[in-house]
């Protein structure tokens, strides 16, 4: 029978023979009463990006919620390792492409911790200055689109958007693009920063905390914010570290866990900065973490900015082309600001990876949509999903 | 009392929308495209091809390795290599005669301006360039560039990137150097050409 002409039955025996086919059946609640399926998504304005919910909904309650994610796959971990280890660093900025800077230093610690390349002392700094740059214009930027997604009408994320832009043109002077700044290499990063650059920077990090105060006091007691965001979406700290969340979304928990205190890489065991904790794991605590890991990333610059010492940015060992590790595995892990991003590779000893696999933190922060979902409303389930952080590039990759 | 936080918001608001009138700092968008901002000098768009002296077809330094296109990312490259060679027209291969790309073609839709292919080219001979209102109705044509569209002069480098250009004419005339002390001394051939063999 030719294709055009098979009906369902003939389809359905074809998949999975002897099974008949499935009626899909109406999601009914306890006394049987059929319950409204609505699909959120993938085009709703405040599902940042191409993300879909299907939510059951019995009156206003949420009582079902199903994430469903897949529609910006682009194939990135199997284009990896199908390329040379230095063309995967360009896919790695669209991963997150907020945070292209730390998706960089991600992957390139996994390189380097595979094989056995250093970092000189400079670059260290560099890149600690870029990597906190990227967290500031992350969660300035998350806490405007958190605000829009409140019914804020875009005032913070304008606001936010006009110091991130400040940080872009940064990143633009320094790499050559706003965005996509393919700027860390194995054993060190891409081009050195001027004096001017440096100068600029730290012009930016003396002004930001005025931003910060201009911006707590734009929302800082504001009531409306209290009453959509406190108490509501809560994840118990048991649910976070059993579902393998990280970043601003654990500690909002109140769990203790920095990849840059625990872990130490780079030059960060050498800064004096502290790590917010929550108390509740509300929508609230998530958005103050932000805050007030912006400050900290403001004293980490400072310090950054007045120790960084003149010297190489480049291993002299490490070479661009032809990069063949031995035979072994490596996993390079970053505090990146959405949460623990981890880059596992397994070499084969050619030149390309022969597994390449991305721990990406958006993803994993999503499994637990649900479970702070339940018994909400819609106008919640926006917020929640507004206070994970979640970037579709590096969910779906 | 409820209603003082979204005041202290409100008078924010107020400050940022009265400041804007004097402040340039709160002030900060312009009228595109009236009103320009300046480029930073680092500004990478798409690559282009450098070419020494007024003949884009002599004295194109490329000589068709092939590196860029095995290295670049998206494979958007695409090289054929010439069956005879060139003289050396521009004069920074030693008077050597050198294969030329018989094609050159880039395309761009698919080009993700990651500069890999400038970083890799041991010949200084691809660049990257800052234009970016590039909008064409011809999808298919209009953005496969041929090596016509892609070749410019390295005066055109020297003005767009002036700090790069500098390191890249200085690091071209120390191979020059190099190149032109070597056979005076050992009577041996030339080793930028059997250093480009090996790499291919």
């Amino acid at each position: 029978m030719s294709p055009e002409t098979a009906n369902l039955e003939e389809i359905t025996e074809r998949a999975a023979p002897g099974r008949g086919v499935v009626e899909p059946v109406p999601p009914v609640n306890a006394e049987g009463e059929q319950l409204l399926e609505v699909s959120m998504g993938p085009h709703h304005p405040s599902t940042h990006g191409v993300f879909r919910m299907n939510v059951v909904l019995e009156g206003e309650q949420v009582v079902r919620l199903k994430p469903v994610f897949g529609y910006l796959h682009r194939n990135h971990e199997k284009i990896a390792e199908n390329a040379a280890y230095l063309a995967a660093i360009p896919y790695t900025d669209r991963l997150d492409y907020l945070c292209s800077m730390t998706n960089n230093w991600g992957y390139a610690l996994a390189v380097e911790k595979l094989a056995g390349i250093g970092v000189p002392e400079r670059a260290e700094y560099i890149r600690v200055i870029v990597g906190e740059l990227t967290r500031l214009q992350n969660h300035a930027a998350l806490i405007g689109f958190l605000m829009q997604d409140m019914g804020m009408s875009g005032t913070p994320l304008m606001y936010a958007f006009r110091e991130r832009e400040k940080i872009l043109d940064l990143f633009e002077s320094l790499s050559g693009a706003r965005m996509m700044c393919n700027y860390m290499r194995f054993g060190g990063v891409r081009v050195d920063t001027s004096a001017e650059w440096l100068r600029q920077t730290r012009d930016l990090v003396g002004e930001f905390p005025r931003f910060l105060d201009e911006f707590e006091s734009l929302l800082m007691g504001n009531e409306i914010i209290m009453g959509r965001a406190q108490g509501v979406g809560v994840l118990s700290p048991e649910l976070a570290v059993s579902a393998g969340v990280s970043g601003p979304m654990l500690r909002a928990s109140g769990v203790n866990y920095d990849v840059r205190k625990v872990d130490g890489y780079g030059v960060y065991d050498r800064f004096s900065f502290r790590v917010p904790l929550g108390d509740h794991g509300d929508v609230y605590d998530r958005y103050m973490m932000r805050v007030l890991e912006m400050r900290e990333s403001v004293k980490i610059l400072e310090q950054a900015l007045r120790d960084i010492p003149a010297g190489p940015i480049m291993d002299p060992k490490a070479r661009l082309r032809g990069l063949r590790p031995k035979a072994g595995e490596a996993y390079g892990r970053i505090e990146s600001p959405k949460g623990e991003l981890g880059f596992y590779l397994i070499s084969d000893g050619t030149g390309n990876p022969y597994r390449y696999r991305v721990r990406s933190p958006s993803l994993i922060n999503l499994t637990i949509l649900e479970d702070m979902c339940l018994g909400r409303s819609v106008a919640d389930v926006v917020v929640i999903l507004g206070s994970v952080d979640i970037v579709l590039g590096e969910v779906d990759r | 009392m409820l209603g003082i936080g979204i005041m202290k918001g409100l008078v924010e608001t107020a400050r940022n929308f009265f400041g804007s009138y004097t402040s340039k700092q709160r002030l900060t968008t312009v009228q595109f495209p009236d009103e320009r901002l300046l480029q930073p000098e680092a500004t990478r768009v798409f690559p282009f091809l450098v070419y020494d002296t007024d003949d884009w077809e002599k004295g194109l330094r490329c000589v068709a390795c092939k590196i860029c296109e095995v290295e670049c990312p998206p494979r958007c490259i695409s090289i054929t290599k010439s069956a005879d060679k060139k003289p050396d027209y521009s004069g920074i291969y030693s008077g050597k005669p050198q294969f030329y790309p018989e094609k050159f073609d880039i395309d761009v839709s698919v080009c993700m301006s990651c500069q890999i292919c400038v970083e890799v080219c041991p010949f200084e001979a691809i660049k990257m360039d800052n234009a970016f209102e590039l909008s064409t109705d011809d999808r298919f044509g209009g953005l496969l560039w041929q090596k016509e569209r892609l070749a410019k002069p390295n005066s055109y480098y020297q003005a767009i990137h002036p700090t790069d250009a500098a390191e890249s004419d200085a690091a071209l005339a120390e191979k020059k150097a190099k190149a032109e002390a070597k056979p005076a001394a050992a009577a041996k051939p030339a080793p930028e050409k059997a250093g480009a063999a090996t790499e291919r």
